[in-house]
């Protein structure tokens, strides 16, 4: 039963390293832009919602009506700003830029809130649990986590394939020049999906401030988790990225059960296993 | 009837090929001349340099762009005092062997990481940096996670007396760039160095022209682990105290050598050494400043990325058409008489 449990948990925080995962990918997909400072910006996240649970003593899951739109806004003005520049056949440019700005943002941070850990606490929720039989207990809030993470990944699903703004950033991502062509401005819509990209990691900021300790330094491992979970899925599918997350999660939570030691570096080993024996990942949606 | 030869240095490069080997022999003297405290510092100027001339070969000429060569600085200085503290290696000797044990394990390092694509490579090394941090805070030999010192007697069997162990350190650490750089120049003028420049301003059109690509990137991918392991090896003996956290340093061993390269200019040379000069001036006026001087960094490194992506001597070199080392190929013709 102990394991059922530690798989059980290993499940649910697989839901928030989808989300890690799902703004990454999403980026990859409009733009092949991988964005070095991602983690980062989740970790910015987390003390947008730290900075708005103290100014307006809301609860944490409330401050994601404002700490969304702000890391959207965010995301929009750097990618028209700043990313759209970097753009081009030359991968240095935004590898480079992206990593500069992950160490901006990482040191802004520990110079603004030092680098003591801290929490949001989310009241009484944090303790309650839902009893699943066989004496297994699961959390209300991991729960609640997971299924976000569901929520998110179906939606981007549909806005995908089911939206004019999904078309414009399937067109863009295959061929820039002709949807440019077909009166599409390729500046705003890979600024739409920076936005989009931030309001995802915005959510599983505020998650992970919720869920545990955060400190400015973390960004780094967050982008690793994410971008894990996007190599085992296989690129360009969106239930693929869902599946890696948990394959990462499960991973974690056993080596951790084996011994504490082990937890991230089981999830590394899972990593490079799927990546010697399954490059393409275990659900891709594109060959190559 | 005309010969055709290439011509590598011009008039810039014979002054600047001067000036280098005049430098080398005044910093070879730097003991006779230079407080303690001076050593120390020039030491890491030269460890600098040297990580950041081969981020350059593997980055700028190889477009393998990674952000995690602190997997090969910790791993270099792992095996150093592995071997040093449970082999009873002399440390001197257990230099070159971490080169050589570095690069063994980059062999299927690489076979693994170059199934991954452009970006995404670069997202890889530094997987792999965290697997080798990980696997060092587990060693139990080597006390895990809160790291340990080298004995006594080790640091004795370098030189009895402290005076004489700093010069032997100081004399590795300027040998060690000086044949770095000595390599690379080498290399570059080989017609590996040929493909390799081929590759840094066209892949496609190196690939097209016969350049095996894929073989080369492998190459350059194990040497420059080879050379940044001996550089870490001996940056943790000068330090004789190793952790998982300070060996395995993404700021430390990756994030200034990238700021340096990028700001000195990359895909060039002379861009690393002008980049460490630049970065030591501004460390040694900001020091203060702590995390704010990161930050600088990290501004002053997407400028420069933004509004000059060749650098600082890039900039210069472009104007004027200077070279530090004989590097360029010029065809010139000589009637055969």
């Amino acid at each position: 039963m102990e394991w059922v449990n530690t798989i059980l948990q290993g499940v649910l925080l697989g839901g928030l390293y989808a989300m890690f995962a799902a703004g990454l990918s999403l980026i990859f997909g409009v733009m092949r832009l991988v964005n070095i400072a991602h983690g980062d910006l989740i970790v910015l996240a987390a003390y947008v919602a730290l900075v708005t649970v103290q100014t307006l003593g809301i609860n944490p899951i409330l401050s994601l009506v404002i700490v969304v739109p702000v890391m959207a806004i965010i995301g929009y003005t750097l990618q028209r700003g700043l990313l759209n520049r970097t753009l081009g056949d030359d991968l240095l440019p935004p590898l480079l830029v992206t990593f500069g700005l992950s160490v901006i943002i990482q040191n802004g941070l520990l110079e603004l809130f030092t680098a003591d850990s801290v929490k949001l606490n989310a009241g009484a929720v944090e303790i309650e649990s839902i009893a699943v039989g066989g004496g297994l207990a699961v959390g209300v809030l991991p729960l609640a986590q997971f299924a976000l993470a569901v929520v998110v990944i179906a939606g981007l699903q549909w806005l995908f394939y089911r939206t004019a703004l999904g078309r414009a950033f399937r067109a863009t991502s295959d061929d820039p020049s002709v949807a440019r062509l077909m009166g599409l401005n390729n500046a705003h819509v890979f600024a739409l999906a920076m936005a989009l990209s931030l309001a995802i990691v915005a959510v599983a900021g505020v998650l992970l401030a919720v869920r545990a300790n955060f400190d400015p330094a973390i960004g780094p491992a967050r982008l690793i988790f994410g971008f894990e979970a996007v190599i085992i899925g296989g690129l360009g599918s969106m239930w693929g990225t869902l599946a890696g997350g948990i394959i990462l999660g499960v991973a974690q939570a056993v080596g951790a059960q084996l011994d504490p030691g082990w937890n991230l570096l089981a999830g590394h080993i899972a990593f490079l296993v799927v990546l010697a024996l399954r490059p393409q990942g275990l659900f891709p949606k594109v060959q190559g | 009837m005309n010969d055709v030869r290439v011509q590598h240095s011009n008039w810039s490069s014979r002054i600047g090929t001067t000036i280098v080997v005049i430098a080398f022999v005044a910093l070879a003297a730097a003991p006779w001349w230079a407080e303690r405290a001076d050593l120390r510092l020039l030491a890491e100027i030269y460890a600098y340099v040297a990580l950041a001339s081969l981020w350059n070969l593997l980055a700028g000429y190889a477009g393998l762009v990674s952000v995690g060569q602190q997997a090969y600085v910790g791993l270099g200085a792992y095996i150093l005092f592995a071997l040093a503290m449970l082999g009873g290696v002399h440390p001197l000797a257990a230099i070159p062997l971490a080169g050589v044990a570095a690069a063994i394990i980059a062999v299927p390092v690489a076979a693994l990481i170059f199934r991954l694509r452009g970006h995404y490579f670069a997202i890889g090394t530094w997987v792999v940096a965290e697997v080798f941090r990980l696997l060092a805070a587990q060693t139990a030999a080597l006390d895990g996670g809160s790291g340990t010192s080298l004995p006594a007697a080790v640091v004795l069997s370098i030189a009895s007396s402290r005076a004489t162990r700093e010069f032997v350190i100081y004399w590795i650490a300027l040998a060690q760039v000086a044949v770095i750089l000595f390599a690379i120049v080498w290399l570059l003028r080989s017609r590996y160095g040929l493909a390799l420049t081929a590759i840094r301003d066209n892949e496609l059109g190196a690939r097209s022209n016969g350049v095996d690509v894929a073989r080369i990137k492998y190459a350059v991918y194990v040497a420059v682990a080879f050379g940044t392991a001996m550089v870490g090896a001996l940056i943790f003996l000068q330090k004789i105290r190793i952790s998982p956290d300070t060996a395995f340093s993404v700021n430390d061993w990756t994030a200034f050598v990238i700021f340096i390269t990028v700001i000195g200019g990359i895909g060039r040379i002379e861009g690393p050494i002008i980049g460490t000069v630049i970065f030591f001036l501004l460390r040694q006026t900001l020091a203060d400043l702590g995390a704010i001087y990161l930050l600088i960094l990290g501004v002053v490194a997407i400028a420069v990325m933004l509004w000059a992506p060749k650098g600082l001597w890039g900039l210069i070199a472009d104007r004027l058409g200077w070279q530090v080392f004989p590097l360029q190929r010029r065809l010139v013709t000589k009637r055969r008489g």
